[in-house]
């Protein structure tokens, strides 16, 4: 399918192509058994340029969007949907500062997010705050020219690896949702420390962690935005984010397929390939079908977006929402064509099953994704 | 300082087949790339404007396709790219490639150090390096593995060798030829990629080089390709089959055999 991609956009479709199939395609497995953080290809990624495609020309981007994200994503993804979450998740804990900083907090941390030299995170999920984000408990007290937070955030992709972190704490409980702030963290700062990290069924080179705010002093100037702006700066950035988390999901969708039509052409049962069987064929004329499916709504998603256009949340969640249940079928569905083989850790299938599964998970569960689907509904309908 | 470094379009290895009946490579539909002992060249001359400062010139000698090479090398680097193209190339051997290169190179002027790969993937002569320092009178060092010191007048590398390397000491300006142990390439950044894309590249034609026109193309090749074959496979290999006890024995026997008693 040609989806009419700029020069551009074909530039780093085919340089993050390169570097997953000659850099992360090789070393994924091994990533994958050692929970290990893959830093030299974070470090490959970042002399690639690949880390600003969707940050300003002015602030050392590449000057894309949501598009260039998500196709550089979804290359990466091809190869091991852990290794591209570094990047993923850096633009996560990135959007914060590109929709509500100002110049002066663009200037100081855009440019070394772009050139990849710092790593970024987003900090919203507690142990007892998870899909109801009001419930948060860590809280941002103002003292003078400062800020000081205290409370714990749990399960925070790059989590320990990055260096900045956009943290959403209450400065104001009494308000409710409205008494949320974001606020700009480094690591190193005095009170900010790291807690468990966490052992999880996929994704795991990448690194998901505990962060720890113990009377943390905060400058005023990190603020994002102003006080209780937390929840539209959490919302309006998963509208942006959300796309990627869909095209990391289409990507391990479209590696696992890959070496699904691979393996059938190859596997001799009855005298013949497998590939020759009508049950298989239809279940690999399914499973591409739900891919392209997906990601032409990625795509159309991904280009509403960058237009500037005003409701997104619906376009986005039905990205994300869609993609990632194909993911997670797509994936199984080849585990079965490799039968016994695609059981064992020796084959590459499993892994890109466990790696399908938290794409329906993080940045909102699908449920929660249906819900904002169909508030969206409920309120043009009212129009 | 200011390097030069030659390269050459050629058919991807990984794809090249042979046509059984005339025994020629099959070129359609095979992607082209540079030649991959070229990649070590332009990485080797990066690397060295990265330390020492100054610019780099690519160049190479290709129907008006080989245009693509070059913007990936300037993608990766390098400053300056030169295609040198025309009809009156075609059919060139090594003699008259290394002859057209160092008019090329002569036009250019002056250089430091000129960088070429070991050989072509597709022709695997090793010939035109060497031949380009000929024809330039200049010293060179083939199958560079390292540079171990270099300054404005002379360098001192290592050169693989059968059995280990040689260290040698040159005076500049020379050519070398590179070895894939001297580095690993780096891959392309998109800055660079876009900054490629627009760059522009020189297209010089055989009379804007001062040369002879009879020493160029098939005229000015001695070189003569009277057949292509692949070689016959090899005959006599023994496959030894049943338990490895057996096997084994099997194998003793065989090898007791062929031994001088």
């Amino acid at each position: 399918m040609d989806y009419l991609l700029n020069e551009q956009q074909v530039m780093i479709r085919d340089l993050a192509r390169q570097i997953a199939k000659e850099k992360i395609a090789p070393v994924a497995a091994e990533y994958d058994e050692k929970e290990e953080f893959p830093w030299p290809i974070v470090k490959l990624l970042a002399d690639s340029d690949l880390f600003g495609v969707y940050i300003e020309e002015k602030y050392g981007g590449i000057g894309g969007g949501v598009l260039e994200l998500a196709i550089c994503t979804e290359e990466l993804s091809k190869a091991c949907g852990g290794i591209s979450l570094s990047l993923a998740a850096t633009a996560l804990g990135t959007y914060p500062i590109i929709l509500f900083g100002n110049d002066e907090q663009k200037q100081k941390y855009l440019p070394d997010i772009a050139k990849g030299r710092k790593l970024a995170a987003f900090a919203i999920t507690e142990p007892e705050a998870g899909s109801d984000a009001g419930s948060i408990k860590t809280t941002a007290k103002k003292e003078g020219d400062h800020y000081i937070l205290n409370g714990t955030k749990q399960w925070i992709t790059n989590g320990g690896e990055a260096e900045v972190y956009t943290v959403v704490a209450m400065t104001d409980k009494s308000k409710g949702a409205r008494g949320a702030s974001v606020f700009i963290l480094e690591k190193g700062m005095k009170g900010f420390t790291f807690g468990k990290k966490e052992k999880k069924l996929g994704i795991r080179a990448s690194a998901t962690r505990e962060l720890i705010f113990t009377d943390c002093k905060v400058p005023k100037a990190n603020l994002l935005g102003k006080e209780g702006l937390g929840f539209i700066v959490a919302m309006k950035t998963f509208d942006k984010s959300r796309p990627g988390v869909a095209a990391q999901a289409v990507g391990i969708a479209q590696g696992a397929l890959d070496f699904a039509v691979d393996y059938a052409k190859n596997r001799r049962q009855f005298g013949q390939a497998i590939s020759s069987f009508q049950g298989i064929q239809f279940m690999l004329a399914d499973m591409a079908t739900q891919i392209e499916a997906a990601r032409a709504l990625i795509y159309s998603a991904c280009r509403m977006i960058d237009s500037g256009a005003k409701d997104i949340s619906k376009i986005s969640a039905m990205a994300k929402m869609f993609a990632s249940d194909v993911a997670v079928k797509v994936t199984i569905d080849a585990v079965q064509i490799f039968g016994g083989y695609g059981y064992m850790r020796d084959y590459p299938v499993e892994k890109f099953m466990r790696d399908a599964k938290i794409t329906q998970i993080y940045e909102g569960t699908n449920q929660i994704q249906r819900n904002v689907i169909a508030q969206a509904l409920i309120k043009e309908s009212l129009k | 300082m200011k390097i030069i470094v030659c390269i050459k379009q050629v058919p991807n290895s990984a794809d090249v087949k042979i046509d059984p009946k005339t025994n020629t490579l099959i070129r359609e539909g095979v992607e082209s790339v540079i030649n991959p002992f070229d990649t070590y060249a332009i990485e080797e001359a990066v690397r060295l404007k990265e330390r020492f400062a100054g610019t780099i010139t690519i160049i190479t000698m290709g129907p008006p396709q080989a245009e693509a090479a070059l913007r990936e090398a300037l993608s990766l680097g390098c400053d300056e790219a030169i295609l040198i193209s025309d009809r009156a190339f075609a059919g060139s051997d090594t003699w008259a490639t290394s002859y057209t290169l160092s008019s090329a190179i002569k036009k250019i002027g002056s250089y430091d150090l000129i960088l070429c790969g070991k050989q072509a993937s597709d022709g695997d002569t090793a010939q035109v390096g060497p031949g380009v320092a000929t024809h330039l009178d200049i010293p060179q060092v083939t199958y560079v593995k390292k540079i171990e010191e270099i300054n404005g007048e002379k360098a001192r590398v290592e050169r693989l060798v059968e059995d280990g390397y040689e260290i040698v000491e040159v005076s500049l300006p020379c050519l070398f030829t590179v070895v894939k142990e001297i580095n690993v390439p780096r891959l392309p950044s998109l800055k660079g990629k876009i900054k490629a894309k627009a760059a522009k590249v020189a297209v010089w034609n055989a009379a804007s080089l001062e040369c002879d026109p009879k020493r160029l193309g098939l005229e000015g090749s001695p070189t003569k390709v009277m057949k292509i074959f692949n070689p016959p496979p090899r005959k006599g290999a023994v496959k030894i089959t049943g338990e490895p006890e057996e096997a084994v024995d099997k194998l003793i026997e065989l090898l007791g055999k062929d031994l001088p008693r």
